[in-house]
């Protein structure tokens, strides 16, 4: 299943929830066009809600660290929230783990933003 | 189940990496990998395929990407061959090191070989061969369960 995004906004975080598969294509590309839509509307703090993503190979994580150091670059924050195991363990490998704030509770990462 | 063999002969095309992963993850299921093994074989053998299309073939119309799974006794083996210029070793990166864990690209030959047993990367000036191995595990010699 392709990716599908929908946005909502909590307390000023835009909340991005992910459902499918993050990949090389059409995925990549929602992915980078929801986050750069985002930040031309002046919304910088954004929490990717991954709990529905079953899937991402190493094209999609590419595009998940785009995003981060696009958002970053632009003075705001992206974290990542509820992470599936299959994608919790590819971040372990590659060393992303760290990398990313990841949040399990969504009300706690709303309030972690600055 | 052993000494089976399975070839494609693929368009450079987005498809085709779907397809291989699709088709790595049905003969895994079927050689009985467990899920995350499944997972894991079909994963590196995307990673292998997009090579291959992206930055072997470079979507070359004319170029094509030959896919074979072989099953034996001990392994399953997938060979993933283009016809680009062949892969340059020396700039593969280390996706782990501090300076390039930012990159957004260059951890697909790092996935192909955290999942697989062995890994066997052949270029040359015609081209990039892949062998992905993925030993078969509960089975003796003979193609038997091990009884324990």
């Amino acid at each position: 299943m392709n990716l599908k995004v929908s946005t909502r906004q909590v307390d000023g975080v835009s909340i991005v929830d992910c459902s499918g598969r993050i990949t090389l294509g059409e995925g990549s590309v929602v992915l980078r066009e929801t986050v750069k839509d985002l930040l031309s509307k002046g919304q910088k703090k954004i929490l990717l809600n991954l709990g529905d993503v079953n899937y991402i190979d190493s094209s999609g994580i590419g595009e998940l660290v785009s995003a981060y150091t696009t958002v970053k670059n632009q003075g705001g924050e992206l974290k990542l929230l509820k992470l599936t195991k299959k994608v919790h363990d590819l971040l372990q490998i590659t060393k992303l783990y760290t990398v990313f704030d990841v949040k399990d509770d969504e009300a706690a990462a709303v309030k972690s933003f600055r | 189940m052993a000494g089976d063999r399975f070839s494609y002969n693929l368009d450079s095309t987005l498809e085709t990496v779907d397809r291989a992963e699709q088709t790595a993850s049905r003969i895994a299921s079927e050689t009985g990998f467990d899920e995350d093994e499944v997972m894991q074989i079909a994963m590196a053998v995307r990673e292998a395929a997009v090579n291959a299309v992206l930055h072997g073939n470079a979507y070359d119309p004319e170029k094509k990407v030959a896919l074979e799974f072989e099953r034996t006794t001990r392994d399953l083996v997938i060979t993933i061959r283009d016809q680009g210029k062949g892969m340059d070793m020396a700039r593969i990166p280390d996706p782990l090191s501090p300076e390039n864990l930012l990159k957004t690209s260059g951890r697909g030959i790092f996935l192909i070989r955290s999942f697989m047993d062995d890994v066997e990367i052949h270029p040359s000036s015609t081209g990039t061969e892949i062998k992905l191995i993925k030993h078969v595990h509960g089975m003796t010699e003979g193609g038997k369960e091990a009884s324990q």
